[in-house]
């Protein structure tokens, strides 16, 4: 799946909120088709880095590339243009609450990327019809459930024809049985290409697709590694430490 | 018969000339004052320190003291340093300042509730802040604006009527003129009463009217 191309590439990126160092230098690379996983415990800065690389929070110090590109933040229309190239998934989909799923998809088309209303909604369409919601377009968010919501904010991304996505614990919001509806729409995207990162804990989606598994904890990737390298029951990694510990809990929590 | 000439006669034409009277006042305070809250709501929502800070003064001053008082200023107390108000120029002023108040921390209330993270996602999806805050923020800060500010279109309605204290003669101006005129003072004023729920219902209707066109499922509740 993955090539050499370097799609996003993130350097030495720190910042300091509310008297805290919360980010510590951090790099990191993302390849063509490449999936990468942030984990590690809360507080650690997963969400923090995650809106440090589209400049939803703006990085102090750090470069940022989207391929041969470095974005220079206070170019507005450059600004502008990256992030419509670098779609987010937040925890709490974040749709907009007076929009059915259709124009939740094709309002940016149509008011960012100016493209005609009719174009604009087959789009959206194709989008929603992608994630198994093409008979939901004309309901409202407070008639979705969590993972309908989510699904819509996955096409609501996709349909920007995105470079990369950056998803933000996209499942930790919705009820268990939810769960699976959204990592499905997840694989999928992965098994088509789509480049990348991913803040999550689900651990069976982490063994059987990520590229790369990235630990973090006090705002610095401490580990890094494919799931083979850092899950291994043996190497005493970090990241195997933490993911035993969250096996435990989700065990005690079903029984 | 008497009863019924007194009123077809002398009641019916003169609070009808004091409604035209009242509606001079009532529309462009209403619809001004409604602009003004806008502005200043929008302001203190997210404007720059100073100016939030300033709109906030004018808010707190002018819902923190009695109309009739804010009328006499203007009316009474302007000449005094030189300044000479109509009693129709004063009373629209006053209704304008006051009713602004009024609708300034309705839609700074409706700004405040949307979501920050709606935001956030017109960002990550490249909008500039001009287009978030035309197809995100105001849509929706609109509808939940709405009924606050309706309300308080209702409220001018009413407390119109104190312009005839300031010499403004308009639907109650005319009416007590009349009672006094003729010692009738229940069935006038009864009568006042009536044309004023006329004017209130008809508000209202136009209000639902509004409300349910821009009626969306589950919007606005939680
Ligand atoms: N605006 C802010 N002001 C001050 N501190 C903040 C701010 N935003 C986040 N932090 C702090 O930064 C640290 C990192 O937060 P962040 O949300 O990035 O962690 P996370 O790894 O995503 O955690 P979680 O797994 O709980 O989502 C936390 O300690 C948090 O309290
Ligand atoms: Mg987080």
């Amino acid at each position: 799946m993955t090539d050499q191309t370097m799609v996003l590439r993130v350097e030495n990126i720190s910042k300091r909120l509310g008297g805290r160092q919360i980010l510590k230098d951090v790099s990191l690379e993302l390849h063509r088709g490449e999936l990468k996983v942030l984990i590690g415990p809360s507080g650690g800065g997963k969400s923090t880095l995650l809106q440090c690389i589209n400049f939803l929070i703006p990085p102090d110090e750090g470069r940022i590339w989207l391929g041969e590109q470095q974005i220079e933040i206070h170019r507005k229309q450059d600004l502008y243009a990256y992030r419509q190239k670098v779609g987010m998934i937040f925890q709490d989909f974040n749709l907009f609450d007076h929009l059915n799923a259709l124009d939740n998809v094709s309002i940016a088309l149509r008011k960012v990327k100016k493209i005609a209303r009719k174009d604009a909604e087959e789009r959206a369409m194709r989008e929603l019809e992608r994630v198994g919601l093409g008979d939901k377009t004309t309901l409202y968010p407070s008639q979705l459930s969590g993972g309908q919501k989510q699904r819509v904010s996955i096409a609501r991304a996709l349909a920007m024809d995105p470079e990369a996505l950056l998803l933000d614990e996209p499942t930790s919001a919705l009820d268990p049985e939810l769960i699976g509806e959204v990592l499905g729409v997840i694989r999928n995207l992965a098994q088509d290409g789509m480049t990348m990162i991913m803040a999550t804990h689900q651990l069976g989606f982490i063994r059987t697709l990520a590229d790369d598994i990235l630990f973090m904890q006090d705002g610095q990737i401490i580990e890094q590694g494919s799931p083979a390298e850092l899950l291994d029951a043996e190497n005493g990694s970090r990241t195997q430490a933490f993911c035993a510990k969250l096996n435990e809990l989700s065990d005690e929590s079903e029984t | 018969m008497d009863e019924w000439n007194f009123f077809i006669h002398q009641v019916v034409p003169a609070l009808n000339r004091g409604l035209v009277q009242s509606m001079w006042l009532i529309l462009p305070s209403a619809s001004i004052g409604l602009c003004l809250g806008a502005l200043v709501g929008t302001l203190r929502a997210y404007g720059p320190l100073p100016l939030r800070k300033a709109c906030d003064i004018y808010a707190t001053v002018f819902r923190g003291t009695p109309l009739l008082v804010q009328l006499f200023v203007l009316y009474f107390g302007l000449p005094s340093i030189g300044i000479y108000l109509s009693p129709y120029t004063a009373a629209v002023l006053g209704f304008i300042l006051c009713t602004g108040a009024y609708q300034s921390e309705y839609v700074r209330g409706a700004f405040l509730s949307i979501r920050r993270g709606q935001l956030l996602a017109t960002q990550a999806l490249g909008f500039s802040s001009m287009q978030s805050m035309l197809w995100v923020i105001l849509p929706q800060a609109m509808r939940r604006a709405l009924p606050g500010c309706g309300n308080e279109i209702i409220y001018l309605i009413k407390y119109s009527s104190l312009a005839y204290i300031i010499t403004f003669i308009e639907l109650t101006g005319e009416g007590k003129i009349l009672a006094v005129k003729y010692f009738r003072y229940t069935e006038v004023f009864f009568a006042i009463g009536l044309y004023y729920l006329f004017m209130v219902t008809l508000a209202n209707f136009l209000l639902t009217w509004l409300e349910k066109k821009l009626y969306i499922p589950g919007f606005g509740r939680g």
